[in-house]
């Protein structure tokens, strides 16, 4: 964290080596000998030889470590440990121990193999690491499992000729001979007798592990700086788990020493050895199936070794995989749309806080100096933001507070060699964050606007990445600390580097909502607008100077929306595509063409330059930059909100009224199917509706109901759209893309439709009915679900039941989903996390394994890619023949094509209706 | 573990264990072994050890006279190496990825005589593909075949000449250039996210399946998670079954179809427990077995320990005389008699063993019959079945029929459509290397804890994704060295990790003059 004067020297781990550790050497890594069960004597000090001797670390500040002298943050602590009475067994190891013990003679101590079947096994597993190369694999540790098993088989000692019996493990830690209890120390004796050369076969290393290691004989306890004690406020003093576990240990550990030296009855030591096996093996693993738990005082169960590592909250995962930062903040987001994507908005007491460390250099001792003299909250004459200087850090690495009051006195020190911690300014690369960070476009550089407010402002566009919205969400902001971190954030990370998504070789950047209602407005058909108007739009875009006119009416000059958006456009660009509105019939403007960077036909909306859909910035990204489509985006983003700003737009209850003689013919349709459903139901009854083939004759009716009633919701939502106007705001948004579905229109209109409970009509309930209104037995549409009401007319009550009922499904279905998919993710990344590109482009692992010769088959970077494909032959043959060419042939069919949504079966769209309803509840 | 079962069993019958682990990991099995021809044996181990096997099973060898040179200098160089894991592929053949491939194991228990050759799998190149060829050739470069064969159908169409087309494969490999991934590109993670993902937001319930309204297929997010689970049998197995000719005659269909169905005796006949006179008796029902395609032939046959007689029957109040199976029982037991009716039931009459249903769909011009259930090997065997279109999304299946190259291409293309199912667009070369890595061993693993997870090199890659103590133990013991080359190791221990700008280093030359 702190630049030290070692900085810029970097050293690199190579390995880490795995090994059980001998009584020796845990004696020998010992700094103190613990005797006493007690921690500190009655002035609040260290007793010696206890469990909190001073030789073991310091936590309280002032004391200084007996071991090495160093005081509280420059200890970093040393073990002790512990002498036991009696051998005692390691819960970790007891599957081994139990194989050991089995695969070895009990007489000789060697392995129950003859010379030729060990040697055969162990070349095997030779072969086996050799084809592994690097880590071991797999298969080795298959040949040593069947090395011991073998083994295991054997009666007759191949060596000694000596009987073998039969070895049992009581759980936990008690293992028994033909019924003949072995104690601990008898385990330790014959696991000591067996030779080096027998270990490897059964897969143990006897380099870094010798058997006996396994059955502790010392106790090494760790350095006080592992379990601090806590002082409460009362100054009580609380200890940790571990420690209090130790203290167990401790006692029990004295009390059977002073049994069995005064020559205590057989039974009594015996009692208490075991004791000591309990609170040894708790010590390790609180969590050890057949025992009870260790408890603390107030009955909960104890953290010990292995609980403090296993799990989420372990140390493995939740100190050592997630690292803890500074110079970050947190806070909630909002829009601003008049910023670029490629910025984000910094609250000044944010900015205040936040700093960049700057190195002084002979070329900017100067200006240093001045931001130091500042001080640390420097205002301009309107009170605006000047960045200050909250630290330099001198070269030995201590750090000295800017104050108002030394703030001369310290900037007179800074000399060459000095860092000076410096507030944010306009323009400094910061990293930006949203949780969950599902994928890379989770974390994007941004440059900082510092700005007035409290809460990060970015721009809409850059909303669908991080999947965020405005209804409290918060986002993370990590200012980066280094030259080379910058560099990489500036190239590599940047927002308009993430507008294509590696995912499908789209863009994930574009304009949502407001932004494509507001393009369409000013694009569709003859959108004009007048010459202050088209000023403004202009200056909203900085472009200065007007463009001619090019439509008249009554005698005054037009500018038409469609040659105020192409002033944006890049000036060669020239595409086909299909309009967002043009998704069904041919009318006006639904098929977009643009030639020479101006659009001759078509309206500007989802398709054009929306987020996932967006062709024009797929397009403008990948022919023309990012840098381009940045200005694209920006620019079209801007001209949609100044658009929508002149125009007004609004969307209320009123949109989805409908004429009465429409009202009337919905009713008629939904009373006419409600009637077929009935009709159906008395056929089943009657036992007359034709069995569908594999289906039951209760399956057939429901499957015949649930398509009569929602091709009935379908006719409603057609009639009622036909009466909805195209200048209808929600039926622009509809349309255009901006939000909302016709078929959430024809909810509100017409009719709900059939609510469904797993994809099926609402059955349960209950007794042979769903609600209490209805006659048992009713199988007919109001009693299974169907709501003929419209979200506008209101729900009678058991329509809201039902609908209840279905929305209800769709949240649970939600908190499910989240689970399940987070975990798979996890899964899929801890798989892959290791592959890579090589120089030579083959993917491989870590241990080199070759997992594709190319990436993809054809080694293409998705995020490059065409829709998926790896070259753009249409283009690449339009430049070589020119455009003619091709419009002959088939030719344009690629630009209209395209890749996004398909069209869904009938039976899926039931389900868009829960989806449509669990939006209501996001966030 | 059937694999050490069996090499048990032979090793009781005293063959030498490498021989038999030999055996056993080329395919064969007891039952396969006992109908196995020594030329066969010989392609897995040497001459010798296959007679001594053979003889150890009782089966009767004629040993061939030992003038063949090449199989006695083959001798003595196997000895001691390890099974040859595959029969040598072309060289040519660089697409193939899986070195380790079971050998034909079906092909050689099915048809001993025929010897297995390894089909081409790349077409021969069209005249336009080898004109494309010859000019990449000449300029020394190689592009992949997909893009080949595109250019090939593009330029085909437009009947380019021999400049023009030059020029475009040159455009061609500018942009194919342009285009492809960094050295030292994280692959593995933007695929994991890219799959990831789009998970959240993919439903939950099964649908039906497109265009049988009568199936139901697991979908969305279950769906995928069992295909990266790689779990035995999916929860809904599914197959689509070809046929190669008259699959435009419905009649036909409908006739293999009910060969394809399973038909358990009680879906075409009453089945009752006579107390009376202790015994079972079956009477067929006449109309369902002509729906269901079966004749008193087949039932003659399944039912051969049952006498056929006509029996009076009592249906209410009216008595009839009946066509019937009858079985006797010699032990009065009334328990045992309603054990036998329910076996008796369930016995099977036709079918496939596991499809429950069979549904029979048009699908352009011709009719498909798709299964509830899943059992490829046996459909692949029925004459009239198209092997080359058939197919199961029991991927599991898929591998031990077909192969394990079989399984990657169904793992992507089961992948693929569950996510263009829930309209979400997936580059299909994430999924490739999901698919590749999951299948790299030569078999299907799991994604996670039991399949890759499990078997990374890295101790504490290991520790950080589960069960933390037992790999941290067992490293102790072993003695492992974790030499740090993945991300999490490194992560975990501070150092910048190998991917990506980790990856490389940054030298700054003060000046080229000075140095």
């Amino acid at each position: 964290m702190m630049p030290t004067p070692l900085h810029g020297v970097s050293k690199r781990i190579q390995a880490l080596r795995f090994g059980l550790l001998s009584p020796d050497e845990i004696r020998r890594m010992s700094a103190t000998k613990i005797i006493t069960a007690d921690t500190y004597d009655d002035d609040g000090f260290p007793i010696d030889m206890g469990l909190m001797d001073l030789h073991m670390g310091v936590i309280e500040p002032g004391l200084r470590c007996k071991t090495c002298g160093g005081r509280v943050d420059d200890c970093p602590g040393h073990f002790g440990h512990i002498d036991l009475a009696m051998p005692v067994i390691h819960v970790g190891y007891i599957k081994e121990i139990k194989t050991l013990l089995q695969s070895t003679c009990r007489a000789c101590g060697r392995l129950l193999l003859s010379r030729e079947e060990k040697q055969e096994y162990l070349d095997e597993m030779r072969k086996s690491d050799a084809l592994a190369a690097g880590g071991e694999s797999p298969r080795t540790m298959e040949i040593t499992k069947q090395a011991a098993r073998d083994a295991m088989k054997r009666q007759v000692c191949p060596h000694c000729k000596a009987d073998q019996m039969k070895i049992t493990l009581d759980k936990p830690t008690t293992f028994r001979e033909d019924g003949h209890k072995l104690t601990p120390k008898e385990v330790r004796e014959r696991l000591e007798r067996m030779p080096d050369e027998d270990l490897r076969p059964l897969g143990i290393n006897p380099d870094v592990a010798r058997p006996e290691w396994m059955i502790l004989t010392v106790l090494s306890v760790p350095p006080v700086t592992v379990r601090p004690s806590i002082t409460l406020e009362s100054g009580d003093r609380s200890e940790d788990d571990l420690t209090h576990k130790l203290v167990d240990v401790l006692r029990i550990n004295q009390r059977l020493r002073e049994n069995r030296d005064a020559g205590a009855p057989q039974l009594i030591v015996e009692d208490l050895w075991e004791l000591l096996q309990y609170h040894v093996t708790t010590y390790y693993d609180n969590q050890t199936s057949g025992i009870p738990p260790a408890r603390h005082r107030s009955g909960r169960p104890l953290k010990t070794l292995v609980q403090r590592l296993k799990g989420k909250e372990g140390r493995f995962r939740s100190n050592l995989s997630g690292k803890r930062v500074n110079f970050s903040a947190r806070t909630v987001i909002s829009p601003d749309p008049l910023i670029s994507i490629n910025e984000v908005g910094i609250p000044y007491q944010a900015a205040r806080e936040l700093t960049v460390p700057v190195h002084v250099q002979a070329y900017n001792q100067e200006i240093v100096k001045e931001w130091v003299i500042r001080g640390p909250k420097p205002t301009g004459e309107n009170g605006e933001y000047i960045p200050g200087v909250n630290y330099i850090i001198r070269p030995d690495g201590r750090r000295i507070r800017v104050t108002d009051k030394n703030a001369e006195t310290v900037a007179d020190a800074v000399e060459l060699g000095y860092v000076v911690e410096r507030q944010l300014v306009d323009g400094d690369i910061v990293l930006f964050n949203r949780q969950p960070s599902l994928h890379r476009m989770s974390i994007m550089a941004h440059q900082v606007r510092v700005m007035a407010g409290k809460t990060f402002r970015l721009n809409l566009a850059v909303c669908p990445p991080y999947n965020a919205d405005f209804d409290g969400d918060e986002m993370n902001l990590h200012v980066l600390q280094s030259e080379e971190a910058r560099a990489e954030a500036k190239i590599l990370m940047k927002v308009q580097e993430h507008i294509l998504s590696p995912r499908f070789g789209g863009p994930v950047i574009g304009a949502i909502h407001d932004h494509i209602t507001g393009a369409f407005l000013m694009t569709y058909k003859d959108a004009r607008f007048t010459r202050d108007e088209t000023s403004y739009l202009l200056s909203m875009v900085g472009r200065a100077g007007l463009p001619k006119p090019d439509m008249k009416a009554d005698g005054q000059s037009y500018w038409s929306g469609k040659l105020l958006f192409s002033t944006i456009l890049p000036e060669d660009l020239t595409v086909t595509f299909r309009a967002s509105i043009g998704s069904r019939g041919d009318e006006e403007d639904a098929v977009v063409r643009i030639e020479k960077g101006k659009i001759r036909e078509g309206v500007m909306d989802e398709n054009a330059i929306g987020a996932f859909k967006g062709k024009l910035v797929d397009r403008i990204a990948r022919d023309y930059g990012t840098e381009r489509a940045r200005q694209f985006i920006d620019d079209a983003t801007r001209f949609a909100i100044a658009t929508i700003m002149l125009r007004g737009f609004t969307t209320g209850i009123d949109d989805e009224d409908i004429p009465q003689e429409a009202k009337d013919e919905i009713a008629e349709v939904l009373e006419r199917a409600m009637e077929e459903v009935a009709g159906l139901v008395e056929a089943y009854k009657g036992g007359e509706l034709e069995q569908m083939p594999g289906r039951s004759l209760e399956e057939t009716l429901e499957v015949e109901a649930m398509k009569k009633l929602g091709r009935s919701r379908d006719d409603a939502g057609e009639i009622a759209s036909r009466h909805l106007g195209v200048e209808n705001s929600a039926v622009i948004m509809a349309r255009s893309g901006a939000r909302g579905s016709m078929l959430n229109l024809s909810q509100m209109a017409g009719s709900i439709g059939q609510q469904a409970v797993r994809g099926e009509r609402i059955s349960r309930g209950y007794w042979k009915r769903t609600l209490p209104h209805f006659q048992p037995e009713d199988l007919g549409a109001e009693a299974k679900g169907f709501v003929r009401s419209s979200y506008k007319s209101g729900l009678n009550p058991t329509e809201y039941f039902f609908h209840s009922m279905g929305g209800r499904e769709g949240l649970v279905d939600t908190a499910v989903r989240t689970s399940r998919s987070g975990y798979m993710q996890r899964r899929l990344i801890n798989v892959l996390e290791d592959l890579k590109v090589m120089e030579d482009r083959t993917v491989r692992n870590t241990a080199k394994t070759i997992i594709q010769f190319r990436f993809g088959e054809d080694g293409v970077d998705p995020m490059r890619s065409i829709g998926g494909e790896a070259v753009d032959l249409d283009d690449i043959l339009t430049g070589v023949l020119g455009p003619e060419a091709l419009s002959g042939a088939q030719g344009a069919g690629h630009a209209v094509a395209g890749y996004g949504a398909q069209e869904k079966d009938m039976v899926v769209e039931l389900e868009d209706d829960s989806a449509a309803l669990s939006d209501d509840a996001e966030d | 573990m059937a694999r050490k079962d069996t090499i048990d069993a032979l090793r009781r019958r005293k063959v030498g264990a490498k021989t038999a682990a030999l055996l056993v990991d080329a395919g064969y099995t007891m039952a396969s072994l006992k109908k196995a021809k020594l030329k066969d044996l010989e392609k897995v181990v040497t001459q010798e050890d296959a007679i001594r096997a053979l003889k150890r099973l009782g089966i009767k060898v004629e040993v061939p006279p030992p003038k063949k040179a090449p199989s006695k200098k083959k001798a003595p160089v196997k000895k001691k190496t390890p099974a040859k894991k595959a029969p040598k592929k072309p060289a040519a053949k660089k697409a193939l990825k899986k070195a380790a491939k079971k050998p034909a194991k079906k092909a050689a228990r099915k048809k001993p005589k025929v010897r297995p050759t390894i089909p081409s799998k790349v077409p021969e190149p069209s005249a336009w593909e080898k004109r494309v060829m010859r000019i990449l050739q000449s300029k020394k470069r190689e592009l992949p075949s997909s893009l080949i064969q595109n250019l090939a159908a593009r330029a085909q169409k437009l009947k380019l000449k021999k400049p023009d087309l030059e020029k475009v494969v040159d455009y061609l490999w500018d942009q194919y250039g342009a285009n492809l991934v960094d050295p030292n590109e994280s692959v593995g993670i933007v695929s994991a996210q890219s799959i990831g993902e789009p998970g959240t937001q993919m439903t939950m319930r099964t649908f039906h399946y497109a265009g049988v309204a009568e199936m139901n297929v697991t979908l969305g997010l279950p769906r995928l998670i069992e295909i990266v689970d790689a779990r035995r049998v999916p929860s809904t197995p599914v197959m689509e079954v070809f046929v190669s000719d008259g699959a435009d005659d419905l009649d036909r269909m409908r006739k293999h179809a009910t060969e394809i169905e399973m038909t358990h005796l009680e879906d075409i006949a009453d089945t009752e427990a006579d107390f009376l006179n202790n015994r079972v008796v079956v009477y067929p029902n006449v109309a369902k077995m002509r729906s269901r395609g079966v004749t008193w032939k087949d039932l003659d046959h399944t039912l051969s320990k049952m006498r056929r007689e006509k029996v009076k029957r009592v249906e209410g109040d009216k008595k009839r005389k009946m066509e019937a199976y009858v079985l006797d029982l010699d032990q009065v037991s009334y328990k045992r008699l309603q054990k036998q009716l329910e076996t008796v039931k369930t016995s099977k009459i036709k079918g496939i063993d596991g499809v429950h249903r069979a549904i029979i769909r048009r699908r352009g011009d011709e009719y498909v019959i798709y299964t509830e259930g899943s059992n490829l090997a046996a459909a692949l065997e029925l004459p009239y079945v198209d092997p080359t279109r058939t197919n199961s999304n029991n991927i599991t299946e898929i591998y031990e029929v077909l192969g394990v190259e079989a399984a990657r291409n169904a793992i992507v293309r089961e992948a693929t459509s569950t996510l263009a199912e829930q309209g979400l667009t997936v580059d299909i070369r994430h999924i490739m290397l999901v698919s590749d890595m999951m299948t790299n061993a030569g078999d299907v693993k799991a994604i996670g804890r039991h399949g890759i997870s499990g078997r990374k090199s890295s101790v504490l890659a290991r520790a950080a994704f589960e069960i933390t103590s037992h790999h941290l133990l067992k490293a102790a013991v072993t003695g492992e060295v974790d030499y740090l080359d993945g991300v999490a190791e490194n992560v975990i221990v501070g150092q910048p990790v190998t991917l990506g700008t980790g990856a490389v280093n940054l030298v700054y030359r003060t000046s080229a003059k000075e140095g």
